[in-house]
């Protein structure tokens, strides 16, 4: 009983931190612009797909995953140069089916580029998994946890302890009253996509040796990922982390106790309720609009 | 395997597929074809295509069938059946093709059907379902096994073995939910108590949930995963993970080098069926199929620089019975191919020998199939 409980515990977990990763990513363009980014997914899938690549190109793992990052920074970057920032005057609305729409064409060219087969990359830490009280974890799973948690804590200093994360938050606040106290909202905006993708390719490294890749995993990460994000109350880090690992649980737990058949739907169904008895989701903040 | 920096290639494949269906001439063979070269079907449909190419130019080189050149007009579905009926149309009215192969999944044939039909147009397709041949319609053909034939043979390997009590757990793709219904409705005939039933959703990250509860079933001799893509290796990994004992039986869906890349380590011990092309290297010299097999084997990965895969085999066969029916028939009439095809008798292709009958018209039994193991990250045949 025990061990099972224990076991369900564990794959929710991994699963949940594997959300919680991608939730993270949503935070930052959501806070610097109203924007969700539902290309968020891709940046997941290039950091991982350059990774596997890069490595049958002859790199060390490790430098492989860094150049990874890097490239779908400048990715990230380039998105807001060529996309974004050249439709300053569009709605939100606008702006969200752009990122729709450079979703499909990242897809797209990743298809182009690597290939259209699933791959993996080694576990980082070894195969073996750990048992504790009959269950089992994998090391990776670990570290994936791990690296959900200290993106959490670098965000949560960037928004409250810097400057320039300040600087970001005052952005999305208000644009204009920003550009007036000095704020430039130009590279405020590049920095947030640039940070953004590095977040969600580091998360595709470590997800990678767990999940497999391919071109089109981003889409299911994505919505996941939102979903997780929603439920925590988008913009806050925190609620992404809570967010994540909660439906990753309520899966396991849906999958384990109740049945396989409406493991999704136990998810979604959760969701639901929170939604429609906190719309803002559970650490979302009240927003009040002075008239 | 393709770096980073080596997109020229791709991109070429990528134009070339574009270009097709351009050049009409006159007197000639068209076979027209409808297959999910991208998308998320398109390690279906890419060697499938790959495999066409290859034949229509190695045929036209020799001078064609019945002394007209051939000419292979392929449309890309996407694995969209909305798409693949649009395309059947188009290639029935404005290519006017003599006959199809294609169809890469079960969805896209079925739409596709009905066109070809009405038609009068002799049609092969290369999807897995049994219910595109059962109940018979007379213009359409298959050449891949049905997933009832796999799991047949897993039962009969797990007979063998003194095996019964199973549990199963399936991807809730196309593939998985066909191959589920099948094996729990052939079960009780072949002697075999399915103890568990798990499902998972094919682009799940963790299936040890699932396992946990296999795992704890009383009396669990054996385990089956009816899926394809990602779950399967993930599936394998959890498994070893949970360190479960029964042996671990995956279906031909994940039958290709792919798999055990994926699995890694976790692989070996897998049994799967699978045709004889996954182990052309380890066919007895008196087996028949061996020539054709590492002849087709050798041609394709001479062509593309890649391993063959089953996909691209049942292209081949499928295009060899047309090709076959054509030279029976003297002519590309619709009526004469198709009665042609339904006569194959003891063609002997990759994926198995073909005998077709009017109601029989796939032609295999599951004798096609091979029972092979995974061991040390290698296919092997089980005896």
């Amino acid at each position: 009983m025990l061990e099972s409980f224990l076991q369900f515990t564990f794959s929710g977990l991994t699963v949940g931190a594997v959300y919680a990763l991608v939730a993270l990513g949503f935070t930052i363009i959501y806070n610097a612009s109203d924007v969700v980014n539902f290309a968020q997914g891709e940046f997941v899938m290039i950091g991982g797909m350059s990774t596997v690549f890069l490595r049958q190109d002859g790199l060390p793992l490790a430098a492989a995953a860094a150049l990874a990052i890097v490239l779908t920074t400048v990715i990230g970057i380039l998105l807001d140069k060529l996309a974004i920032a050249r439709a300053k005057r569009a709605s939100v609305l606008s702006l969200v089916i752009i990122t729709i729409g450079a979703s499909i064409f990242l897809r797209g060219a990743a298809q182009l580029v690597f290939d259209k087969q699933l791959h993996r990359l080694p576990a980082f830490a070894g195969e073996d998994p750990l048992t504790l009280m009959g269950a089992t974890i994998l090391p990776q799973s670990l570290l994936v946890l791990a690296g959900a948690a200290a993106i959490f804590v670098g965000l949560w200093l960037f928004f409250n302890r810097s400057r320039t994360g300040k600087a970001v938050l005052a952005t999305a606040n208000n644009r204009l009253a920003a550009r007036l106290v000095g704020v430039d909202t130009a590279f405020i905006m590049a920095l947030s996509f640039g940070l953004s993708a590095a977040i969600g390719a580091t998360a595709g490294v470590l997800i990678t040796p767990l999940t497999l890749t391919s071109y089109d995993v981003g889409l299911m990460l994505a919505l996941k990922g939102f979903a997780a994000a929603m439920l925590g109350g988008l913009g806050n880090p925190f609620g992404a982390l809570v967010g994540g690992l909660a439906i990753g649980l309520i899966e396991a737990f849906g999958a384990g106790y109740v049945s396989s058949e409406y493991k999704d739907a136990s998810a979604f169904l959760v969701i639901l309720l929170i939604l429609f008895l906190m719309p803002r989701g559970l650490f979302g903040k009240k927003t009040v609009e002075r008239v | 395997m393709f770096g980073l920096f080596k997109k020229a290639t791709l991109l070429t494949t990528a134009a070339g597929c574009l270009a097709l269906g351009a050049t009409p001439s006159f007197a000639e063979i068209k076979i027209g074809s409808v297959l999910a070269v991208t998308g998320p079907a398109s390690f279906l449909g890419d060697p499938e295509k790959k495999t066409l190419d290859m034949l229509v130019e190695a045929v036209n080189a020799k001078g064609g069938i019945n002394g007209e050149p051939v000419t292979l007009i392929v449309y890309d579905s996407g694995a969209d059946a909305n798409k693949a009926r649009t395309f059947a149309t188009r290639l029935v009215e404005d290519d006017e093709v003599n006959v199809v192969i294609g169809g890469s999944a079960t969805g896209s044939t079925m739409a596709m059907i009905p066109v070809f039909a009405e038609n009068d147009i002799p049609f092969i397709s290369l999807a897995g379902a049994v219910e595109i041949i059962d109940p018979v319609n007379s213009w359409v053909f298959k050449t891949p096994h049905t997933d009832r034939m796999a799991c047949e043979k897993i039962f009969a390997d797990l007979k063998a073995r003194g095996l019964t009590k199973v549990g199963l757990i399936s991807g809730t793709g196309g593939f998985g939910k066909s191959m589920r219904a099948q094996c729990l409705d052939v079960a009780p005939a072949k002697g075999i108590e399915v103890v568990a039933d798990e499902t998972y959703g094919p682009k799940d990250a963790d299936m040890t949930p699932q396992l946990t509860n296999i795992k704890n079933t009383d009396g669990l001799q054996a385990v089956v995963n009816p899926g394809f893509g990602q779950g399967p290796a993930i599936v394998t990994r959890n498994y070893r993970q949970l360190g479960i004992e029964v042996p671990l039986y995956q279906s031909h869906g994940v039958a290709s080098k792919g798999f055990i890349d994926l699995a890694g380590e976790a692989a070996n011990g897998v049994r799967l069926p699978a045709t004889a092309l996954l182990v052309a290297d380890q066919l007895a010299e008196s087996d028949p199929q061996r020539e054709v097999v590492t002849s087709y084997k050798a041609a394709y990965e001479e062509k593309y620089g890649e391993p063959v895969s089953t996909f691209g085999g049942y292209a081949y066969d499928a295009f060899m019975l047309m090709k076959a029916a054509l030279e029976t028939a003297g002519s590309t009439d619709g009526e004469a191919v198709r009665a042609a095809i339904e006569g194959t008798k003891g063609y002997l292709g990759v994926t198995g020998a073909f005998n077709m009958s009017a109601d029989d018209h796939l032609g295999l039994d599951s004798s096609a199939f091979r029972m092979l193991e995974i061991k040390d990250g290698a296919w092997t045949i089980v005896e």
